[in-house]
């Protein structure tokens, strides 16, 4: 993989060359003590000394509410459809998602591009350009090294910086063409780099349990009762979904605006509300929450892994910061271990 | 975007039919004359019906593919949608996406009898494949149907009941539960899993299409067991709560399976091997 190196001096300019040619740039901000991603116009408001964002960089290619169509309805009963116009979604690049959130980039392209293609999932992910920023340190709720990542993994980014040095400067890796697109667009401000190695700048993220033997317990467990007692302070409030990088369950709303006019609307939802999977009869196929938690685990470390070849959880511990009543995702798969 | 999935097909309402109660069919007709052309689906398959300014309902496809240049849907007004649904009139728009899912293999069914069990509303999916396999009828040896609902008013397709009935190649048995007959009524009392005891159908040979309430199905299941059915040729039609019906959305799993690709038609030796959560 080519590597270059970059001044933290130069990342501003770097950036404002991006946005010359009207991309937006989507970047991390603090503001209120919470750091998300926000579209910035310049480098200076770009935060990065936190460990992990609030929510995730998913939404810039999965919305949390996004329209699919619009509909106009004319008095005499008829209708007409307005398709959603793909040509509207701009360029756009996301600059300091950490290596867990580019890794969640592959099961939400697992469960959107299987069968049929989710166009409008793909035609926004076709239009983004991922700029991933290693991790120099985890926090407890960290897992990335436990479901196969690496706080320098590559996958997923377009470009991977790492703050090498002492803090000086970024060693950047290019690893595709639509990063190393960006890189060019730099010029200068990239220098060659030789003789850098990022290991040496990474956190160390412990191993907190075999994944493997944890999904090899688990898909023998559904009838068992940890689901119970690791669920039983459960408030099925969804938390968990929301800030989750590779959760993509959705609802299909109508959004009228009145005189019959509006649009079909997707947005973000969760195995984990009762009202889920709740059929207009009263009948419930997951009635419980000890049910919907089971969902929660196996869909993401059994039926994807079997389904699209790829797990569902990246070890971002979001869910677990998020959790109102402490539940540790990583202290619960570490429990299927022992079982 | 000529290929975005979750746009639907402007239809033209046709017909509306009041079946019973709460309980209505409508007959739709493609907009576009090259997909009222081109459309084709089969037997099991279901769709995603829009009504602009509420939202969509999943529903089987309840007529035949044997009747061409329309497709019906029979639904209950029970939440926002199907009673936005029940609104509309005659001559207006709604959407339509589909046709999604598997199907009931027909084909395979060549040479055997078929047993059809119904409850209430889940006569529509099975509506499609009676008159399917009535259209075809030489493919297939015996037809019997039994069909319960919990009053004589909540009997739907009423007019093609008597049509069956009067078929000397269909054998029919209708039922309603205890306290839901009327004075004329010539049918059994009994609720369905009783009945199809008492009516004693042969195993052999036969396929048994089960569709109604959870509660009727937990009931018929070991009756249909009692009578010698083996669970590869049981079959019914799942009806989890689904919203894209394509695969994404993920409200309709059942363990690893999606039903609405991979159903919503399973055989109970396929629902076995699941995670009871239909």
């Amino acid at each position: 993989m080519e590597q270059k190196y970059i001044p933290k001096a130069s990342l501003k300019a770097w950036l404002g060359k991006v946005r010359d040619d009207g991309r937006r740039l989507y970047a991390p901000v603090t503001e209120n003590g919470k750091t998300s991603f926000r579209r910035v116009k310049s480098a200076d408001e770009i935060s990065m000394e936190h460990v992990q964002t609030a929510q995730s960089a998913k939404g810039v290619a999965f919305p949390r509410t996004e329209r699919l169509f619009s509909y106009v309805r004319q008095p005499d009963g008829d209708v007409t459809l307005q398709d959603y116009d793909p040509s509207a979604i701009p360029d756009t690049v996301v600059f300091g998602l950490r290596p867990c959130d580019a890794a969640a980039l592959k099961p939400l392209s697992g469960i959107f591009g299987w069968d049929t293609e989710d166009k409008p999932f793909s035609e926004r992910m076709r239009r983004v350009v991922f700029v991933g920023v290693s991790c120099s340190r985890c926090d407890a709720f960290c897992f990335c090294t436990s479901v196969g990542g690496h706080p320098g993994s590559a996958e997923g980014s377009d470009i991977l910086l790492t703050v090498v040095g002492d803090g000086e400067g970024y060693l950047a890796e290019i690893v595709t063409d639509r990063g190393r697109a960006l890189v060019e667009k730099g010029g200068d401000l990239f220098e060659s780099a030789t003789g850098i190695s990022k290991e040496d700048y990474l956190a160390e993220v412990p191993v907190r349990f075999s994944v493997e033997e944890v999904q090899r317990k688990m898909a023998g467990a559904f009838e068992g009762d940890i689901w119970k007692s690791q669920s039983a302070r459960c408030l099925g409030c969804g938390a968990c979904a929301f800030v989750c990088p590779a959760c993509a369950c959705f609802d299909i709303q109508e959004n009228a605006r009145g005189s019959g006019a509006g649009d079909r609307i997707r947005c973000w939802d969760s195995c984990g509300f009762s009202l889920f999977t709740l059929h207009t009869s009263g009948h419930n196929p997951r009635s419980t929450q000890s049910q919907r938690w089971r969902q929660r685990l196996l869909h993401k470390f059994c039926y994807m892994p079997q389904r699209l070849s790829v797990r569902g959880c990246t070890g971002c511990g979001r869910c677990s910061r998020a959790c109102p009543v402490d539940m540790n995702l990583a202290e619960h798969l570490g429990e299927f271990e022992h079982l | 975007m000529a290929d975005n999935i979750y746009l639907p097909h402007p239809v033209t309402i046709e017909k509306v039919t009041q079946e019973a109660p709460g309980v209505r069919t409508l007959r739709l007709k493609f907009k576009d004359e090259e997909v009222a052309r081109t459309f084709e689906f089969k037997a099991g398959q279901f769709g995603e019906y829009s009504a602009f300014g509420e939202g969509e309902s999943t529903f089987c496809i309840a007529s035949s593919p044997t009747r061409k240049g329309y497709i019906e849907c029979t639904f209950r007004e029970a939440g926002k949608v199907t009673s936005a649904l029940a609104k509309l009139e005659e001559g207006q728009t709604m959407g339509f996406r589909g046709p999604y899912g598997n199907t009931f293999p027909l084909d395979e069914w060549k040479g055997k009898s078929l047993l059809f069990v119904a409850g209430g509303i889940a006569l529509p999916p099975m509506r499609c494949v009676i008159w399917n396999a009535l259209d075809t009828r030489s493919n297939f040896k015996d037809i019997s149907i039994l069909y319960g609902a919990k009053s004589v008013a909540d009997l739907v397709y009423k007019h093609e009941l008597r049509e069956w009935e009067e078929r000397p190649d269909v054998n029919l048995l209708t039922t309603v539960d205890p306290g839901g007959e009327t004075p004329g009524w010539k049918g059994q009392v009994g609720f369905v899993p009783a009945v199809l005891e008492k009516m004693n159908p042969t195993a052999e040979n036969t396929v048994a299409i089960v569709c109604g309430p959870p509660v009727m199905i937990k009931f018929t299941f070991p009756v249909l067991d009692k009578l010698g059915f083996k669970p590869e040729n049981i079959y019914t039609t799942l009806e989890n709560r689904m919203k894209c019906g394509v695969g994404k959305c993920g409200r309709c799993n059942v363990g690893s399976k999606y039903v609405c690709k991979d159903g919503p038609v399973f055989s109970r030796a396929q629902l076995e091997a699941l995670p009871a959560e239909y």
